[in-house]
């Protein structure tokens, strides 16, 4: 099977936030792909990835979980690929990927977790993992995307902000900083590539990978709305119109710190923030309906229709 | 040593433009914040270099046995691009513009280690790193 091919039919694990806050993702995802004619076949009684919390108190329970999403895909729906869009899933199948090739005790809680759910244990190897952003790099590319675009993005100044889960740890990442047209971990580019065949101007943005602060919006507030603030700050500063997002969590903190900075700090910024899913869908003419642009509570709708996207 | 609070206010000044800030300084701010880390962690701040820059060695002795605290790795190493750009084209027209860049990363540095010197335990919920329970 050829590269382009593996990717035309995967298995698609949305992940929890795709199903509540990231809900507008997971729309514009399943409608980019719809439009692109990839399929997605989602994964059968999916479980949560472990995110966070299950890896800090129990990383081999975490590993099983993830696992878990990957047996079904491969022992019961016979995928070669899982898609997930989510960061955080995409990062934690990355990393039980990773453990199930080097790590015997983590293979044995696998294994032994596996027999009493009443599932095939997964094997390291018997699925590729990848993210939303290498579905459509990878399974259509810059050139077959930019023959389907109806409505360029021209004009239209864009700061890709990937966070940090896509790229760190490096080493659970084998396939990136390869070279060539591989993605680096230090500075990524697939979101700015896609967007770039859209017709956007991608903007220079070093805050790409920056820490958002998403993991203590909780325990403290006040230094995520800080950081999320510098981040909206910087990317006004190089001249961004709109933050361009390939994660739910990254995105919801964006959009909730935006406001919170306002009220807290005194930091207005007025740079929009939109999924690349929705960017690329509205380049193809799907309406802002079809890619959740009402769902967002960054309010984008007067600027895109000022810009003829809407 | 100066102050976490007076790097955060001095690097506020230079974001919001109300006083000029060289890149020498922003370099030297990220630096000093980076020494408030390594000290808190019981550590003698390195004067050795890494790739020519202090903030990198930091940087590199402020990680050790704290993966979490590589989420501020490309932060670090675009405060040295920047310093870079600046220093070595400095008629280049755009040299106000990445100064003013430069600002906001040294501050995002800043916001960081701040972060977490309040809080350390927040490194135990860093989204990418490893866990640090982890046995293995």
């Amino acid at each position: 099977m050829s590269e382009k091919n593996k990717y035309q039919e995967v298995a698609y694990y949305p992940g929890c936030a795709l199903e509540g806050s990231g809900h507008a993702y997971n729309r514009s995802t399943k409608a980019l792909g719809k439009a692109l004619g990839l399929k997605l076949k989602e994964v059968d009684n999916w479980n949560c990835c472990g995110a966070m919390e299950v890896k800090n108190i129990d990383p081999k329970l975490q590993t099983y979980l993830s696992s878990r999403v990957m047996s079904i895909a491969a022992n019961e729906m016979g995928h070669e690929v899982v898609m997930a869009p989510c960061n955080g899933c995409y990062h934690n199948l990355k990393r039980a990927e990773y453990d199930m090739s080097k790590d015997t005790a983590t293979i044995d809680v696998v294994n032994k977790l596996s027999g009493k759910a009443g599932h095939k244990a997964y094997q390291a190897g018997q699925v590729e993992s990848i993210h939303a952003l290498d579905w459509i790099k990878k399974g259509v590319g810059e050139d077959a995307l930019k023959k389907k675009i109806r409505n360029s993005l021209e004009g239209i100044k864009v700061a890709n902000y990937y966070g940090c889960m896509y790229t760190r740890p490096r080493h659970i990442f084998p396939e990136k900083d390869q070279g060539g047209e591989s993605e680096s971990t230090s500075k990524p580019h697939y979101m700015d590539d896609l967007l770039a065949a859209a017709g956007a101007e991608n903007v220079d943005f070093p805050l790409k990978t920056a820490c958002c602060g998403g993991a203590h919006t909780l325990s403290d507030s006040e230094t995520s709305t800080r950081l999320v603030a510098n981040i909206l700050q910087a990317a006004e500063a190089a001249g961004a119109e709109v933050i361009a997002t390939e994660c739910p969590t990254c995105h919801s903190g964006l959009e909730m710190h935006q406001i919170r900075a306002e009220k807290t700090l005194g930091i207005k910024t007025s740079v929009k923030i939109l999924y690349f899913t929705q960017l690329l869908g509205l380049a193809l003419g799907l309406k802002p309906r079809k890619v959740g642009i009402q769902e967002n509570v960054s309010d984008s709708r007067a600027f895109l229709k000022e810009r003829g996207l809407a | 040593m100066r102050p976490l609070a007076d790097i955060g206010q001095r690097l506020r000044e230079a974001v919001d433009g109300s006083r000029a800030t060289s890149a020498e300084e922003l370099l030297g701010l990220g630096q000093q914040t980076l020494e408030h880390w390594v000290i808190a962690r019981g550590f003698e701040p390195t004067q050795q270099t890494r790739e020519g820059f202090r903030l990198l060695a930091l940087h590199r002795q402020g990680s050790t046995d704290e993966p979490s605290f590589n989420a501020c790795r490309e932060t670090c190493r675009e405060l040295v691009y920047h310093y870079n750009l600046v220093t070595m084209q400095p008629e280049h027209e755009e040299t106000a513009q990445r100064q003013k860049m430069m600002a906001l990363v040294a501050n995002h540095l800043f916001l960081f280690v701040s972060g977490r010197m309040e809080t350390r335990q927040l490194g135990d919920f860093c989204c990418s790193s490893r866990p640090l329970h982890a046995e293995h």
